[in-house]
């Protein structure tokens, strides 16, 4: 491939409109006929509400209607309703109101008469696991797949005294697996850790809380999101609204961070499309920050127990991970399989064994973080690979470097396989950035109180997936449409996954447009913009459908200038003959020609392998010129791991328990380098919110009442710009990913697990101290270099 | 709810004499605003809900620094908390109060914030900032002081049915500069010592400070006592800025050589109050400043704390800051 494009920085479309602030989120959008709806939310952790009384609210005037739970469709234990009359979490909506301002609407609503009857709640899975604990749902607290019903899954007091407090009783699993003879390992280990953790959940805090905006015409349903994904969101939008996928208009331009949390559609969407639909008024809910912090979901936290063994090589022989995942009300996510899988990738065991348990709690829905799974046990691991290296006498990066996975790592009980590895560059590239030789010597210098640490993390994902659409067109006006279902969750890799279908047509950058971010535009089908998946997945359908287009536009030279396709050749946005370039087309020829051809030319014909989306996306382009679209249908084969490392130097104040990051590095396997810009972006941001998952994330609750000491940003205490360190080194190891067209893989996820681990590393090593658990506050360090006892058990969480 | 502010009449006077009759008019269905960063959250949360809001913004003789004759300075109660950090006088004589001033939440919230907001802002127990009907707000309960109550941030000292405590950076900064509050209100004008315009629950326990309705507060008085003195003031929260103090500190200290010869310790964030550490004064003054000086006087610092269930932290925090104020 020429390279024209990728690898070299540039300006995505959308960050003029971002810069000064043109851009339009959902808030910004203005329907004639416009009212305003606002939510009726629970104040318990869990209650079954009897609504009394509306009638003096609808009686208000400017008060335009209700929707309760009759009004929407059920969805049943775990699912998480629009609108229930049985929340099962603090701040869950009951009903809504509409009325001509969101002021009428808030007075309404405190003028509904409603009865709570206050439920039995859990915030703490163990808690519930206990025999006799609370159950977070009427019909259980576990539920053994998404098909079956909710069960109240209890383990015995045995379980509980054997562990004691210190350790994690493990009673009887919701998963397991075992690979290899673990007890054997353990016996034949030089050393071995075995001690149990907690890793905190916390929220995403997107900066835009998710509003939606929502209208009906002529039978359609239009809903402008704050979304990360733009076609993922269409079947699940059609079966949330009960209407066919073709009634669904779905606008979602711009989105204000997600993390994950907005990469499919959330119940709150529906409020306002059904309110419209039964008052036939365009419908705004605008959410606020609190009710972000509520609706919004959250990361499962975990309590586990982790025990690893080492020969005196430092190779990891033996783990046995036990995970209890804090669930919310739902059915949550994977992250605690996910967590198996990383350990089982990373540090290469021979033997492991695996046992998770995930419990519903009445704390936020959950659903998948940053790194879900991976960067939280990370955080536990990686800490524990800092004291095996310091045991057997080993340097802490060498030991990393012999448990780290070659390409044809086989793990896990899956037998699963990857297409490409290089953690090991990544280690050596970045200890070396880091001047890891000389800085480690300064392990434990102390400078009155204070005191340096160094540390080392890394983190994996599983970035890529495969088989979905890719779209083109290219229009009488010379100019290539790219058209991109993908979504624009802020990081821009909608935009520089798109370049290779420049790159393939030889169309110059200024000629490209790329079509996103309305379904109307003609939006084909590919996954959700999650999991660091877009950089992989999407160039390898936008380098599917640039070649379908090449094909056609060598077809038609072929055909008015003679000559068989094979004799042409595209490129600056011409198809020619290779033997005789003067005989050629232009990119608007081309078009033009395709339009009087039809067909296949101009997408009046196409594949029927395609997803139903994109068939619905043809309608918007057939006949608008030359049409590629195709599915992505190259071989793919095993895991595309994101692999990170992250170092850092901090000096800790042993008297108030506060640090400073005075240095910080990382480096990553991304496959080959898509767009360097973007990707400097990615590691410090992720790096970050590492910092704030390892510090001060918050999320506290009491127990006692279940009410949520954390709405608002300053109590969250995500990290601020003083917090951080003012520059970060950062780098990759640029070696191609075999499976992906260029070279790619999507690196979003681990950047932020590995930055974590590296400061929780860095704390025990300035500390002497293992704190096994995320985050570490100043407090814990106060009370540990005072060598007081901590205020919390070893396994408590939501402190 | 939250965040859905409820409509309320919005008075703007441009004068101390008109908000004072206004707010008098009010009296319990008032409220004075200064620069809005407290209020504004109060009435977004439909917490509080005044029907008569003075926005006391538009009074122009309640802001700027003025020279005293003594050598001290006023500070009109609306000078914003940048407007005083960048002061060139109070930078040179009261560095004390600057050095606080720029630890107060983050460079926006200081700009819209004045030093009389600062410290007259209301508890931030997250408790009663939710709403629930607590000692606090007017109900029979601490949520807090329970045996589940999440307390980290709560106090040491001075319980008294309500654990909140005071949140002000400033507040302990003025402490230790013997500062006194100018009070105004449809009777006239008194002036108060820092130490009695701080109030705990054992007095008012719905008020951390003796404003009472139709009070505004008009300056801040800090006299020449301190000026120049040897000043120390340290914040330690979970984040460098946009965040209350676990433990704040403010020290003013006159030296002889080596020896103090005069001390001021305050910290705040362990009662609901500006604590005074005289005890500690008692104990170092007269003292060389050394190593053994600090430890003799940090041994003190936190005698006499009831510890919560998740605070007990803040007792050796104290005990350091006392420590490194003294070591200098």
């Amino acid at each position: 491939m020429a390279e024209k494009l990728m690898g070299k920085n540039f300006t995505p479309q959308d960050v003029r409109a971002k810069v000064t602030g043109t851009g339009k989120y959902t808030e910004d959008f203005r329907v004639d006929g416009m009212c305003y709806v606002k939510m009726l939310n629970c104040p318990m952790p869990s209650a079954n509400v009897t609504i009394v009384d509306t009638s003096e609210a609808l009686a208000m005037d400017g008060v335009l209607g209700i929707l309760t739970s009759d009004d929407v469709p059920p969805n049943p234990a775990p699912g998480f309703p629009i609108l229930s009359n049985e929340p099962r979490q603090l701040g869950q909506p009951i009903l809504a109101i509409a009325a001509e301002t969101e002021s009428i609407a808030a007075e309404a609503l405190e003028k509904v008469k409603l009865t709570y009857e206050a439920q039995p709640f859990s915030l703490d899975p163990l808690q519930s696991l206990y025999p006799g604990g609370p159950d977070a749902l009427t019909e259980g607290n576990f539920v053994k797949s998404r098909s079956e019903s909710p069960v109240s899954h209890k383990w015995s007091a045995r379980d509980f005294a054997v562990a004691g407090e210190e350790n994690m009783p493990m009673g009887e699993p919701g998963m397991e697996w075992n690979v290899g003879d673990v007890d054997a390992a353990f016996t034949d280990a030089a050393y071995v850790i075995d001690e149990s953790f907690v890793v905190a959940s916390s929220t995403h805090q997107a900066l835009e809380p998710r509003s939606t905006l929502s209208y009906w015409e002529n039978g359609k349903c239009f809903i402008y999101g704050s979304s990360q994904s733009q076609s993922w969101m269409m079947p699940g939008l059609a079966s949330m609204m009960q209407v066919p996928l073709s009634d669904i208009v779905y606008i979602a331009e711009f989105c204000g961070g997600g993390f994950g949390a907005k990469a499919s559609p959330y119940p709150t969407m529906g409020i306002p499309a059904y309110m419209s639909k039964k008052i036939n008024r365009p419908c705004m809910l605008r959410i606020t920050r609190a009710e972000e912090y509520h609706i919004g979901g959250s990361r499962p936290g975990f309590q586990g127990q982790l025990k690893v063994g080492f020969d005196k090589a430092g190779k990891v022989t033996a783990i046995d991970c036990y995970i209890v995942q804090s669930n919310g009300p739902n059915n949550g996510s994977g992250d605690y399989s996910a967590a198996a899988g990383a350990l089982a990738l990373v540090y290469t065991p021979t033997n492991m064994r695996f046992r998770g348990m995930p419990v519903f709690t009445n704390k936020p829905y959950i659903i998948s973080q940053r790194g879900p799974g991976q960067n939280q046990i990370a955080c536990i691991m990686e800490p524990f690979m800092d004291r095996a290296a310091k045991q057997l006498g080993i340097d802490r990066i060498m030991i990393r470097e012999i448990n780290a996975p070659d390409h044809d790592v086989v793990f896990s009980n899956r037998k699963s396989t990857v297409t490409s590895s290089y953690l090991r560059d990544a280690l050596i590239m970045g200890s070396e950035k880091f001047n890891w030789k000389e800085k480690i010597k300064l392990s434990g210098k102390r400078n009155g109180t204070k005191v340096i640490g160094i540390g080392v993390g890394q983190a994996y994902h599983s970035a890529g997936s495969n088989g979905f659409d890719g779209l083109v067109t290219i229009r009488p006006d010379g100019k290539l449409y790219i058209h991109s279902g993908v979504g624009n969750l802020g990081t821009y890799s909608y935009a520089s996954a798109s370049r290779i279908a420049a790159e393939t047509l030889g169309c110059s950058w200024e000629n490209t447009v790329i079509e996103r971010g309305d379904s109307r535009r003609g939006l084909p089908w590919v996954l959700a913009q999650f999991g660091s998946n877009t950089t992989f997945t999407t160039t390898r359908t936008n380098f599917a459908a640039a070649n379908a287009a090449k094909d056609k536009l060598k077809e038609i030279a072929a055909m008015d200038l003679g000559g068989t396709a094979e004799d042409y050749e595209v490129d600056n946005e011409t198809v020619f003959l290779k033997s005789d370039p003067a005989k050629v087309m232009t990119f608007a020829q081309a078009a033009t020609r395709a339009i009087e051809l039809g067909g296949v030319y101009d997408g009046h014909e196409y594949p029927d392998d395609l997803h139903d989306v994109t068939k619905a996306a043809m309608a918007h382009v057939q006949g608008v010129g030359l049409v590629g679209v195709s599915k992505d249908k190259m071989p793919k084969e095993g895991s595309v791991p994101a692999l990170a490392t992250g170092y850092a130097m901090i000096e800790v104040d042993t008297e108030t328990g506060k640090y400073e990051i005075l240095e910080y590095t990382s480096t990553v396997d991304c496959g080959t380098v898509m767009h360097p810009q973007s990707l400097d972006q990615q590691i410090r941001g992720g790096g970050v919110m590492g910092m704030g998952m390892a510090s001060t994330d918050r999320m506290v609750y009491d127990p006692q009442n279940g009410l949520c000491a954390t709405v608002g940003l300053y109590q969250t205490k995500a990290p601020s710009i003083l917090d951080v360190p003012s520059t970060m080194d950062v780098g990759a190891v640029d070696k191609p990913d075999p499976q992906s067209p260029a070279g790619v893989k999507g690196v979003g996820e681990p950047v932020m697990g590995c930055a974590a681990a590296a400061i929780l590393s860095a704390i025990a090593d300035a500390t002497g101290t293992n704190f096994n658990r995320t985050p570490v506050d100043p407090d814990m360090i106060v009370n540990a270099m005072a060598g007081r006892p901590q205020s919390y058990k070893p396994l408590q969480v939501n402190i | 709810m939250k965040d859905m502010m409820p409509n309320f009449n919005l008075v703007q006077p441009s004068d101390v004499e008109s908000a004072a009759n206004i707010l008098a008019e009010a009296g319990e269905n008032g409220w004075a605003m200064a620069g809005g960063q407290d209020s504004l959250d109060w009435f977004k949360d439909r917490i509080k809900r005044p029907t008569t809001v003075v926005d006391l913004s538009g009074i122009e003789a309640l802001t700027g620094i003025r020279e005293m004759a003594d050598g001290g300075v006023e500070i009109g109660a609306m000078t914003t908390l940048t407007d005083v950090e960048n002061n060139a006088v109070i930078k040179e004589k009261f560095g004390l109060l600057a050095s606080a001033e720029a630890r107060v939440a983050s460079p926006q919230i200081r700009n819209k914030g004045t030093l009389g907001g600062n410290i007259s802002q209301d508890a931030r127990c997250w408790y009663y900032r939710s709403g629930i009907d607590c000692y606090r707000a007017g109900g029979t309960t601490c949520y807090a002081d329970t045996p589940e109550g999440m307390n980290r941030e709560h106090c040491l000292f001075g319980a008294s049915r309500c654990v909140a405590v005071s949140p002000s950076d400033t507040a302990i900064a003025l402490t230790s500069l013997d500062a006194s509050m100018v009070i105004q209100n449809s009777s006239g004008e008194t002036v108060v010592a820092a130490a009695d315009y701080f109030i705990g629950p054992a007095i008012d326990i719905e008020n951390m400070t003796i404003l009472k309705p139709g009070d505004i507060l008009t300056a801040i008085r800090i006299p020449a006592t301190w000026a120049g003195a040897d000043f120390y003031f340290e914040k330690i929260a979970d984040r460098n800025t946009w965040d209350f103090a676990l433990v704040n500190i403010a020290t003013a200290m006159k030296m002889n050589g080596n020896i103090i010869e005069d001390i001021r310790i305050t910290c705040g964030a362990v009662e609901c109050v500006p604590k005074r550490l005289n005890v500690v004064e008692d104990i170092v003054r007269g003292s060389e400043r050394n190593e053994d000086t600090a430890n003799l006087g940090a041994g003190a610092a936190a005698r006499g704390a009831v510890p919560l269930n998740y605070n007990h932290f803040k007792i050796p925090l104290m005990e350091n800051l006392v420590r490194k104020a003294l070591r200098g």
